[in-house]
């Protein structure tokens, strides 16, 4: 589906291995995101899923193989990995959102620290997004007052105001109560049908279904299968896919 | 079946004579205890009051009121221990303004202590009217920093530059400079009382605390130079009693300093309790840091932040809010602590106390009116500062978000 197919990819990792002590996370990963290209990673847990999405900001960190993100190399220099991270914005599990802030400080913090913004622009750009995401409200509201659905919305807008070029999701929605679960799905569709390169380890099929680009199936740290979302919901190739999507199907 | 939508109102809450009956009075032994419990209460209230209004003779206290306050730092020259008090009323009061519930318990408190000194209902020798009116004017001056705090709304950095440069001028205020005609050296020598137990407290508090923090930082650093520096200067700090710590800083000063060139007395106490107090800060403080969470610096990286800025902006105000009742509960035992000066011959309340109670055989009958006075002094300001802590709890939260 990568329309731009002679572009640079956004996202180039080349046989990414990593190790816990003796035990391997990850297997020869080998992955290219486009540019505007949603990818959707999926696999039972402790197949590393989680592992490698957190090598592409360097919350992990990668022992061989090449990754590259936006056309810098993550490599040892701070500088860099600080650039790559300006870059990327993450949406985490458990929200991670500041409790010593309010929703407003924890939007803007970034982009005045790290981007050098005036505070009234970050303010200006934190209430759109807040308006994006559904709770231009609750501005200054601490996040513990803030339903967990809401705490993750405010958690994408704090990603979204560096501007990122790439968005990386970690089971974003893994924590929620189910009737929270799609006013953030709703938001992650908006933003990928708004052009969004997103990298998203997920178990919500439908999402997958209808936003992603392409589809990779982890398991035990190896790429088991990968393709479109058509091709892995009704012509799976592999039997432990075959297996895994019976089971959360 | 249909469900029923209404909301019931909460019980009420029981009256006075309800509350006893269930409380004091709901089984025989309960019963008998309350009543013994009041039988004892009554008699050591009633022999208390008698006591400290009958039998006890305050003479010693009341007759060297400035002595207890001040030592003997010259007469002539008061008005720089007052001006100095009233430069920190009015930051005080600045403060509160701006940093509103932060500092709202600090400077209640302190305000109410003066106050109530000042109208105390009963006629007290050394609360003359003089001292009345000066207790209420820094009452007045508190209030009036407030209200300059709220109109203008100074920025906090220059509140905060304001307490360095307050500071400064009321060290060379209290100290003097050399043969200086408007403010002679005062030296620190005679220096004593209440005065100097709060600038030991209030300077050991200010220094070590930075410095407890960064000791904080740099045992969980993951350079080896600065952890293994921190590590040590901690453990071996933590390893002596403080007693040792002001003897050996008192010794080993004069024996690597040059002969001849003298350093200030007061000045050594103070460094000995900083770097005492700080090396407890550090572990308390480490205490604050372990328990963030690590998604907090994981969130706070994926945004780009560096270190220095997770630190500061991240893990920081979330550790130091955990750990406030560790503090404050380190801060009082340090004013506390810093009676141990004695042994430096630094006359500091108890030192002063001890002085009076020896310098007439007629005092040293009435040792326990001293001390008893000292120890209430002692009281009232702990309790001060752990009432004002509480209240910057609420202030900040602490147990709710």
């Amino acid at each position: 589906m990568s329309e731009n197919n002679n572009e640079q990819p956004m996202i180039i990792c080349r046989d990414v291995n990593k190790w816990y002590d003796d035990f391997q996370a990850l297997r020869g990963i080998s992955m290219d995101v486009y540019k505007q290209e949603v990818v959707v990673i999926f696999g039972p847990s402790g197949s590393g899923k989680s592992t490698f999405i957190r090598c592409i900001n360097r919350l992990e960190e990668h022992q061989e193989g090449t990754i590259i993100v936006d056309g810098i190399e993550l490599t040892h220099d701070t500088r860099n990995i600080e650039k790559i991270r300006m870059e990327t914005g993450m949406v985490f599990q458990l929200f991670n959102l500041f409790p010593h802030m309010t929703v407003l400080e924890n939007i803007t913090l970034a982009p005045i620290r790290v981007r050098k913004w005036k505070k009234e622009k970050a303010e200006e750009v934190a209430l759109q997004l807040l308006e994006r995401v559904g709770i231009p409200e609750q501005a200054h509201k601490y996040p513990a007052a803030l339903s967990g659905g809401q705490q993750q919305r405010v958690a994408m807008a704090r990603a979204l105001a560096m501007q990122p070029k790439i968005m990386l999701f970690d089971e974003p929605t893994s924590a929620l109560d189910p009737e929270m679960i799609k006013e953030v799905l709703d938001v992650m569709i908006e933003l990928a049908e708004s052009g969004m390169t997103m990298l998203v380890v997920t178990h919500e099929m439908g999402f997958a279904k209808r936003v992603a680009d392409r589809m990779f199936f982890f398991d035990e740290g190896l790429v088991v299968e990968s393709g479109t979302p058509d091709q892995i919901f009704t012509d799976p190739q592999e039997e432990r896919t075959v297996l895994f999507l019976s089971q959360i199907l | 079946m249909s469900v029923s939508n209404k909301t019931i109102s909460p019980p009420k809450p029981p009256g006075p004579i309800e509350w006893v009956r269930k409380n004091l009075f709901n089984s025989w032994f309960n019963a008998i205890l309350t009543i013994v419990s009041l039988v004892i209460i009554y008699f050591l209230l009633k022999a208390l009051i008698q006591w400290v209004l009958f039998f006890a003779d305050w003479s010693p206290v009341a007759k060297f009121p400035l002595l207890f306050m001040v030592g003997q730092y010259d007469r002539n020259e008061l008005w720089r221990i007052g001006l100095s008090a009233s430069i920190f009323s009015v930051l005080m009061g600045i403060s509160w303004g701006v940093w509103k519930g932060l500092i709202q318990g600090f400077a209640l408190t302190l305000g109410g202590l003066l106050a109530v000194v000042a109208l105390v209902p009963y006629p007290l020798d050394f609360l003359t009217i003089e001292v009345r009116l000066l207790l209420l004017m820094n009452v007045g001056l508190i209030l009036l920093g407030y209200w300059f705090g709220r109109a203008t709304k100074p920025r906090s950095n220059y509140v905060a530059i304001a307490w360095v440069v307050a500071a400064l001028i009321i060290v060379v205020l209290l100290l003097g400079l050399g043969n200086n005609r408007f403010i002679p050296h005062v030296p620190t020598t005679v220096w004593g009382g209440l005065m100097v137990t709060l600038l030991l407290a209030v300077g050991g508090i200010v220094f070590s605390f930075p410095i407890g923090v960064l000791l904080a930082f740099g045992r969980r650093s993951s350079l080896p130079v600065v952890k293994v520096f921190s590590t040590v200067f901690i453990e071996t700090i933590r390893g002596v009693p403080l007693i040792t710590i002001l003897f050996m800083f008192s010794l080993i000063l004069t024996v690597f300093l040059p002969s001849g060139s003298r350093f200030d007395r007061l000045l050594r106490a103070l460094i000995g309790i900083t770097i005492f107090s700080a090396a407890y800060m550090a572990e308390n403080i480490r205490g604050g840091l372990q328990a963030i969470p690590p998604g907090q610096v994981e969130a706070a990286k994926a945004v780009g932040m560096n270190s220095l800025q997770i630190n500061l902006l991240i893990i920081l105000p979330q550790a130091l809010r955990l750990v406030i009742p560790a503090i404050v509960g380190q801060f009082i035992s340090l004013f506390k602590d810093t009676t141990l000066v004695i042994i430096l011959g630094i006359n500091e309340l108890l030192g002063i106390g001890r002085s009076v109670i020896n310098s007439s055989p007629e005092f040293v009958q009435l040792q326990l009116e001293v001390y008893a006075f000292i120890a209430l002094l002692f009281w009232i300001i702990s309790y001060a500062m752990s009432y004002s802590a509480r209240q910057l709890e609420i202030a900040m939260g602490v147990g709710e978000r």
